[in-house]
């Protein structure tokens, strides 16, 4: 944009920076900014509807507790590690930068999988959204069968907020997996894809987000294989290797819609 | 990158060279302790209100901590720090306005 507004032939002629520091990390800043708007959206939403509905219900008993501080110590950690690596890609060290980096995905995916273990609980409690897929064979007269029908607003602003988060977390640790690992990333992607799939039953919510993972791999396979090959090679290459991608992105995709 | 972009990604990278490591893990001590606090006042027979403004408080007092030391806002330009936290403050207070609404619900009523 700048380009457009000045000569070619004075490079170095640019404004300097209002916030003192390079273009990404103010982009950066800004997104960050909006999302904390999105977070703050909806926990407004779900602090109104605590104010004013009387008998919004408390189903968040002691072990509910425990496991919401150790998703907190998590999360909390992988805040460390995160920064532990930007440490280590400032000094120069691509070895030390990717073990922190897997770190931090480690304390991620321990978040997500006791997240998960907790939504599973309420839901077979009786806590369900409307959109969730019905848990075959069992009555729903669990400690909150009625609380989605007298306070239906308590499970939506709940899992809206959470599942919110807990996407987040996981769009996080897959952006880190290509990050630290770029195309090695996709094979692990895929395991973890099939682990999601056979390791949950049909009617619980994961097992459609275990789709993400799949077509997030899809996604990132085109950008990693495809994008290279089209610009950077010769026309013989693209046509294979842009043969073999599609082939393979094909293929995935296939799977995904099973 | 253009190279004056360069030349600035590289002075903040040295400015973060001068900065020893073991703050982070000082920070990342005390968010853990404040944490505990948080977990141990939640089993303490306490006003709700009260509890309410102490946790709000230590979340953000924790939010400060990450804000500025994991995500290096504390070695920004102050017009950078000035300008990011008072729009974000506003449009969160903007929100705000409307929570004397659920108060006035319960008392009015609902037909």
């Amino acid at each position: 944009m700048a380009e457009a507004t000045l000569p070619h032939d004075i490079p170095t002629l640019y404004e300097p920076s209002l916030f003192g520091t390079y273009s990404k990390k103010i982009g950066m800043w800004l997104f960050l900014l909006s999302d904390s708007l999105t977070f703050g959206a909806l926990l407004y939403a779900y602090s109104y509807g605590r104010i004013s509905t009387p008998n919004w219900p408390t189903p968040f008993h002691s072990a509910s507790i425990v496991n919401a501080t150790m998703m907190t110590a998590f999360l909390l950690t992988s805040s460390l590690t995160m920064v532990l690596a930007v440490r280590a890609s400032v000094d120069g060290n691509a070895k030390s930068q990717r073990l922190w980096l897997l770190a931090t995905m480690v304390c991620g995916l321990g978040f997500v999988i006791l997240h998960g273990r907790e939504w599973s609980k309420l839901i077979a409690e009786g806590l369900t959204l409307p959109v969730f897929p019905k848990i075959p064979g069992q009555e729903v007269s669990g400690e909150f069968a009625n609380v989605a029908k007298t306070v239906p607003q308590f499970a939506a602003t709940f899992f809206g907020l959470t599942g919110m988060h807990m996407l987040h977390v996981t769009m996080g640790i897959v952006y880190l997996g290509v990050v630290a690992l770029r195309r090695n990333f996709i094979p692990i992607l895929l395991i973890g894809w099939l682990a999601a799939w056979l390791g949950t039953p049909t009617y619980s919510p994961f097992h459609y987000a275990a789709h993400v993972l799949l077509l997030a791999a899809i996604v990132i396979s085109i950008i990693l294989w495809i994008k290279p090959k089209v610009y950077d090679s010769s026309d013989v290459e693209v046509a294979g290797c842009t043969g073999t991608s599609w082939i393979w992105s094909g293929c995935l995709f296939f799977l995904s819609c099973i | 990158m253009e190279a004056f972009q360069l030349d600035i990604a590289e002075r903040v990278a040295e400015q973060h060279r001068h900065h020893g490591k073991s703050q982070f893990f000082v920070v990342w001590g005390a968010l853990l302790a404040m944490t505990a606090i948080e977990v141990y006042l939640t089993y303490q027979n306490m006003q709700p209100v009260r509890m309410l403004t102490i946790l709000m408080g230590l979340s953000l007092v924790k939010a400060a901590l990450i804000i500025g030391y994991f995500m290096h806002m504390k070695y920004e330009i102050s017009r950078m720090k000035w300008l990011t936290m008072c729009s974000l403050v506003a449009c969160l207070a903007l929100m705000m306005i409307f929570f004397p609404d659920a108060l006035r619900i319960i008392t009015l009523g609902v037909r």
